[in-house]
């Protein structure tokens, strides 16, 4: 079977600028398939280049195995949901939502029934004949996913939709995307900035930084295994700890670092010389029973309701941040005293600086 | 009004309440009160004004109603300015749409420049300027023999050339309304539109006329009132056969000395003006103050 969007060595550039340079990936039919970056990474660069807005300056795009080269985005086999949705204020709410039927010559009442039908879907009933500016902000979202897959796309290609809905809603409405998803078993594309989002509803996620895809993964691999330190950075919290690379044996990486010897996993590339250790927050452990141990002295816990945010200073001026379970924090170390965070060599890589 | 008073004080906010005032009585309620005035009276010797026969009658306005020539042109006058307000939207639709939807800011500002600059000189110099381009022996007529396409030059004066020095003329009163209508339509609507498959044509029926309807609307009402109330397009590029309502209201106030007369036959053509200006927004669906905006 062929993928249902592939990318070969896909380059954008504007002038001087290279917004998108050498993007290879597929993405597989039926899969909820993220691309996650800072603002002004490219993400909506590339978004636009396959729904067929922006011409590539270079390489291929392939949808259900076809070149899209020659086709406009009124032709090829995506819908978009706009940033701002994009829903006509001016028509009724089944008008929008069946106005791609229309541009396909389908009659008035089928085009009525079609709409019913994906208001149904949408869990938005008898709402057809309302204006889109007499619906929330959460039920202006669904009707814009309804108007996208009435043209029953093979690829969904969603721009930050949710970033104009408040937190609930936001998580609320991730849940619905994802089941929605699952349930049309329509591929989408789903660009986001934040990196909770971006984990909480993937198969796989895409994570870009200054038009370069870095690294592409399932969300538990990326956070897991990053394999550049722009994506352990930017994939939720870490610490990094400046270190130099002793020797690598069997893919554990041992080095010096301002904390004493460390070990970890080595990532790959890896070689001799300065490099950065990254640990999770929640893989320290107070005390100083592991093979390896950071030491700081305690400036603040922040109680973050499930668990608390312990930020200390190590003694070479860098931040700290451990996390600790409420269920623990009995035992948490005193604001202002120096401790010790142990961590497993399993949960913490070494990258080279870069 | 109140908010005038907040800002400006009792003072200044009284004067400039009676600023407007004094202008609104003075330049344009009562000429048109005087208007009314002449048109209901009859034109009598000057020993008879104030006399027994100088009576309010509707006389001046049923002698348009009997007269065919002047009742001819009256309505020829009317459906022609709406085809000058037509020809002038289909000109400066799909203008108004690339400059605010597609042209870089240079590329609007050169454009809205070079359409600006005819309008620094005079309208009757305008006109004269088509007048000399339409001439039998003018330019126009030798480039199109030059090229081939017509055999014998053309006599352009008549509704052709009225046509053409109007649209010329009105070409800002609709450009600006239905740019600046356009240019507040988000882009993403038209991207939106046309990812779900739709004609470039089925974009501008659907999305962008009717989010710029007003502006269109307002375009067109301008166009049509001065094409209605125009005088020198059809005095120098007329002809006998395209005579104007505006000429024969001309004629009886000054060459056939009747001035009543001639406030009547004006006094029609302002009413039916605002009938059909009126009719036009409501079967738009616009109202009066979006106009003015």
């Amino acid at each position: 079977m062929s993928h249902s969007v592939e990318l070969h060595q896909v380059g954008v550039t504007f002038g001087a600028t290279r917004a998108v340079d050498d993007v290879s990936f597929n993405v597989e039919g039926g899969e909820f398939f993220s691309i996650l970056g800072p603002s002004g990474c490219g993400k909506t660069t590339l978004l636009r280049v396959i729904a067929g807005f922006l011409h590539p300056t270079e390489g291929r795009i392939l949808i259900g195995g076809k070149d899209m080269a020659a086709l406009g985005p009124n032709q090829r086999p995506t819908a978009m949901i706009f940033q701002s949705l994009a829903l006509f204020p001016l028509m009724p709410v089944w008008e929008n939502i069946a106005f791609g039927l229309e541009a396909r010559g389908v009659a008035k009442a089928e085009r009525r029934r079609k709409a019913d039908e994906l208001l149904r879907l949408i869990a938005l009933e008898g709402f057809g004949d309302r204006m889109p500016g007499e619906l929330s902000g959460g039920q202006r979202q669904r009707v814009a996913i309804a108007r996208a897959l009435a043209v029953e796309p093979q690829v969904l290609l969603l721009d930050e939709p949710l970033s104009a809905l408040d937190l609930k809603l936001r998580q609320h409405m991730r849940a619905e995307l994802r089941s929605l998803q699952k349930r049309t078993g329509v591929t989408f594309i789903y660009i986001t900035h934040d990196q909770s989002e971006a984990l909480a509803m993937s198969d796989r996620v895409a994570v870009m930084s200054a038009g370069v895809v870095q690294q592409v993964g399932a969300p538990r691999e990326l956070y897991d295994n990053p394999a550049t330190p722009f994506v352990a950075g930017f994939v939720g919290e870490t610490n990094a700890i400046p270190c130099t690379v002793k020797r690598i044996e069997a893919g554990i990486a041992t080095v010096d670092s301002p904390h004493g010897t460390l070990t970890a996993r080595a990532g790959s590339a890896l070689a001799a010389g300065k490099a950065k250790l990254y640990v999770r927050p929640e893989a320290l452990k107070p005390g100083n029973a592991a093979e390896n141990a950071l030491s700081a002295t305690i400036e603040r816990i922040d109680f973050e309701g499930a668990f608390a945010l312990a930020h200390g200073a190590t003694d070479d001026g860098k931040r700290l941040i451990a996390s600790i379970a409420s269920t623990d924090l009995a035992a948490a170390p005193a604001i202002g005293a120096r401790a010790r965070f142990g961590f497993d060599r399993a949960n913490a890589v070494v990258l080279p600086d870069g | 009004m109140a908010e005038l008073y907040r800002r400006f004080g009792g003072g200044l906010g009284t004067l400039f309440l009676a600023l407007v005032g004094a202008w609104l009585a003075g330049m344009v309620l009562a000429p048109n009160v005087m208007m009314i005035d002449y048109a209901l009276r009859p034109n009598l010797p000057p020993s008879q004004i104030g006399g027994p026969s100088d009576v309010y009658s509707l006389d001046n306005i049923l002698y348009l109603a009997n007269e065919g020539v002047h009742r001819a042109i009256f309505f020829k006058t009317v459906w022609a300015s709406a085809l000058v307000a037509l020809v002038t939207f289909l000109v400066c639709y799909p203008l108004a749409f690339w400059l605010a939807q597609h042209a870089t800011p240079n590329q609007a500002a050169v454009v809205l420049l070079g359409l600006t600059i005819p309008f620094w000189i005079n309208e009757v110099l305008r006109t004269l300027a088509w007048y000399i381009l339409l001439a039998f022996r003018g330019p126009l007529n030798a480039f199109l023999l030059s090229l081939g396409i017509i055999d014998e030059p053309v006599r352009w004066y008549g509704d052709g050339g009225v046509l053409a020095g109007m649209a010329y003329a009105y070409i800002l009163f609709m450009l600006f309304p239905i740019y600046n209508s356009i240019e507040s339509l988000d882009k993403s609507q038209i991207e939106a539109a046309r990812d779900l498959g739709a004609s470039t044509w089925r974009i501008h029926w659907r999305v962008v006329i009717p989010h710029a309807k007003a502006g269109i609307a307002t375009g067109c009402v301008f166009t049509f009132m001065l094409a209605a109330g125009s005088y020198v397009a059809p005095a120098l590029l007329g002809a006998p056969g395209s005579r104007w309502f505006t000429e024969i209201i001309y004629n009886w106030f000054f060459e056939g000395g009747d001035w009543n007369r001639g406030a009547a036959y004006a006094l029609v053509l302002l009413v039916l003006c605002l009938a059909v200006v009126l009719v036009t927004l409501r079967l738009a669906r616009v109202s009066l103050t979006e106009v003015a905006k």
